[in-house]
């Protein structure tokens, strides 16, 4: 029985979260533990040879991958400092004050005279910063407060649950918004923070569902029968087992992340220090250029979608692979 | 039935309640505050001083939050300092409050209209070309910022083929009767029917940025839903009597399929404010998403705590239709 609309309305969104808990969690359980009821071959293996086939989740993993590989490599191998105005005095110059494409410079540069080209490899730093540095604080607050939840159960399960469940029914942009307005001195920082914190409630509900399902599975009874400590049941054999879904769920969050930066950047909510380029802040920044220059704001966007497709791609092919429903 | 709908809205109030001091909470944590939002140039520590005894900031908090309320009861939401200085925030609420309806009403209605039925194909043809495409095509819609999507749309049809509007609600020419403050609903009211197509053809644009999102996520449920349907017993059933194909899909599949449909529509009415906050934003549409953007930069906060109250009883109360709406579908949920 739903007690409030509010409530029925995070209801809703956590059973899916729910199930998906349990799909992964009961997979993880199968390929842990060797279960008789497990077939021949373990979940994970089975979906690792599915996924090597899987042209999804290759051109996920790939575009992943270079992305990433980008990101460490790209100081080196800019052609110019993302940070100088090279072309500035083209800027003051003409009455045009977007310079265009010339040699050395191939995309152009920005409204301050920058390689357009070099700002976006070394974009690519910050922005993989942002996802990843949100994610994994979103991780570390919901991993932490799941754990509380999913390890102790009764009030605290209660207590801890009514918080997410009050944070999940709140659009995640607007309380994004929300926390990035309290900041006096908005940076890279508080992008972060915000961001961090609008996923924490997820997490948090998807490690408690998959610790439920774990910790009535038969390896952790076999522990318990053999005397094992509470605490050493709960961090070595029900936390390990419960994460797999809440680390492909990782990678599909880390795409939401990157596209909220660049929301919050749009709204004037980003980090305001330009110095060190990211595709959502030259997205952003982008917006009063673009009657005149639209390929200002396409060339960041472009970087985002498909990065963010990348993610989510191989998110997704991943969640699916693991789900044993899909094993027929 | 009835004993259903009032309980819900009893708990409706409690949970008005609780959001209207989250909302109050945070107004006063956001840095500068009130006072030097209003003063501007003009602080010094007298004036400072004296606004903030003026406003009873010096008060405990909770005698604050009494007053917030009182005033709140009585319809006094304070005066705008940054969107429209001068204005009544309320005022300016009403005003825009049409526009994001209309917008969003008219991105709900793109998203329905082709979510389901393309989910229905999707899952009807599952692993066929048609189901592929149409799955990573929504993936993609995920994956592009709304705001993006919006300029992208603004440039290649307003700037430049030039076949619709760059911005606004109407053009500026037309003399159009005003009465409900939806222009489109306003024009056909009054036969204006040049305002009322004028009007439909600023719509464009900003409603599919804006049904972007919520088309991804209606198609995706629908296409799960109906597969899960489709192995039912009682769907097995229904074909082995040798009932008309009609029939099955109608009454059996989609009837049964489209419970989880609803919910999600549902859902999406917190998506599609913070969706409308970016459209409007790209198209100066003049709605209350617009002009909750703007009160965020010039931190107007009359306008922040009308807009965001003022959402938080939308909200609940799209959530009460939804579940009445679920409870005549789903008899099971009456009893619960």
């Amino acid at each position: 029985m739903n007690p409030n609309p509010l409530k029925a309305q995070a209801e809703r969104r956590k059973e899916r979260i729910d199930t998906l808990a349990e799909t992964a969690g009961t997979g993880t359980v199968t390929s842990a533990g060797e279960i008789e009821e497990a077939p021949g071959v373990s979940l994970i293996a089975s979906a690792f040879r599915r996924l090597r086939r899987n042209p999804v989740f290759l051109v996920g993993a790939a575009i992943t991958l270079a992305f990433i590989i980008l990101a460490i490599i790209a100081p080196w191998i800019a052609p110019h400092d993302p940070t100088q105005g090279l072309l500035l005095d083209k800027v003051r110059q003409q009455s045009n004050p977007i310079p265009g494409p010339e040699p050395g410079f191939p995309l152009g540069a920005d409204n301050r005279g920058r390689d357009l080209l070099s700002r976006l490899m070394v974009g690519a730093q910050q922005t993989l910063m942002v996802g990843v540095g949100a994610t994994v604080l979103g991780l570390i607050g919901g991993l932490t407060l799941g754990t509380l939840a999913g390890a102790f159960g009764g009030w605290v399960d209660s207590f801890v649950m009514r918080i997410v469940d009050v944070m999940l029914s709140i659009p995640s942009l607007l309380l994004a918004m929300s926390i990035a307005a309290i900041a006096a001195r908005p940076s890279q920082m508080t992008v972060i923070l915000a961001i961090a914190i609008v996923e924490i409630p997820i997490f948090a509900r998807l490690l408690r569902g998959s610790m439920l399902a774990v910790r009535s599975s038969d390896h952790v009874l076999a522990a318990r029968a053999l005397g094992v400590k509470q605490s050493a049941i709960v961090f070595r054999h029900i936390i390990p087992n419960s994460l797999a879904p809440v680390i492909v769920q990782a990678t599909i969050v880390l795409a939401t992340a990157i596209i909220d930066a660049a929301a919050l950047s749009f709204l004037g909510l980003g980090n305001p220090d330009d110095r060190q380029p990211e595709w959502g802040q030259m997205l952003g920044a982008s917006q009063e250029f673009l009657g005149d220059y639209p390929h200002l704001a396409f060339y960041p966007a472009a970087c985002i979608i498909i990065v963010a497709l990348g993610f989510t791609l191989m998110g997704e092919s991943l969640r699916e692979a693991l789900d044993p429903k899909t094993r027929r | 039935m009835l004993r259903f709908i009032v309980r819900r809205l009893i708990q409706m109030v409690g949970v008005v309640i609780v959001l209207s001091l989250l909302v109050f909470i945070w107004l006063r944590s956001l840095p500068g505050g009130t006072v030097s939002a209003m003063l501007g140039d003009r602080a010094t520590p007298e004036t400072t001083a004296r606004l903030t005894k003026e406003l009873g900031l010096d008060q405990p908090i909770w005698v604050q939050y009494g007053r917030f309320v009182q005033r709140v009861l009585t319809g006094d939401f304070g005066v705008s300092t940054g969107v429209l200085p001068g204005r009544d925030a309320l005022d300016i609420f009403m005003t825009r409050f049409p526009a994001t309806i209309e917008l969003a009403i008219f991105a709900l209605i793109i998203a329905v209209a082709a979510g389901i039925p393309l989910g229905y194909l999707a899952a009807r043809r599952r692993g066929s070309m048609f189901d592929n495409t149409s799955i990573v095509g929504s993936l993609v819609g995920v994956a592009v910022p709304v705001f993006f999507l919006a300029f992208l749309l603004k440039y290649l049809f307003a700037l430049e083929l030039g076949v619709l509007p760059v911005s606004g609600r109407q053009s500026t020419g037309l003399d159009a009767t005003r009465v409900t403050g939806f222009f489109v609903l306003d024009g056909i009211l009054t036969r204006e029917w040049d305002a009322a197509w004028d009007a439909f053809k600023h719509l464009i644009l900003p409603a599919l940025a804006l049904s972007s999102i919520p088309f991804a996520v209606i198609f995706r449920i629908t296409r799960a839903s109906v597969l899960e349907v489709m192995d039912e017993d009682y769907v097995r059933t229904a074909e082995s009597k040798g009932l008309a194909n009609s029939t099955i899909r109608g009454r059996h599949i989609l009837r049964n399929a489209l419970l989880p449909v609803i919910t999600t529509i549902g859902l999406q009415t917190g998506g599609l404010l913070v969706g409308a906050v970016l459209t409007e934003r790209v198209f100066s549409f003049g709605g209350v998403g617009d002009a909750l953007a703007a009160a965020f930069t010039l931190r107007d906060y009359a306008v922040l705590q009308m807009i965001l109250l003022a959402s938080a009883i939308i909200f609940v109360l799209v959530n009460l239709v939804v579940d009445i709406l679920y409870a005549v579908i789903d008899p099971r949920v009456r009893t619960r």
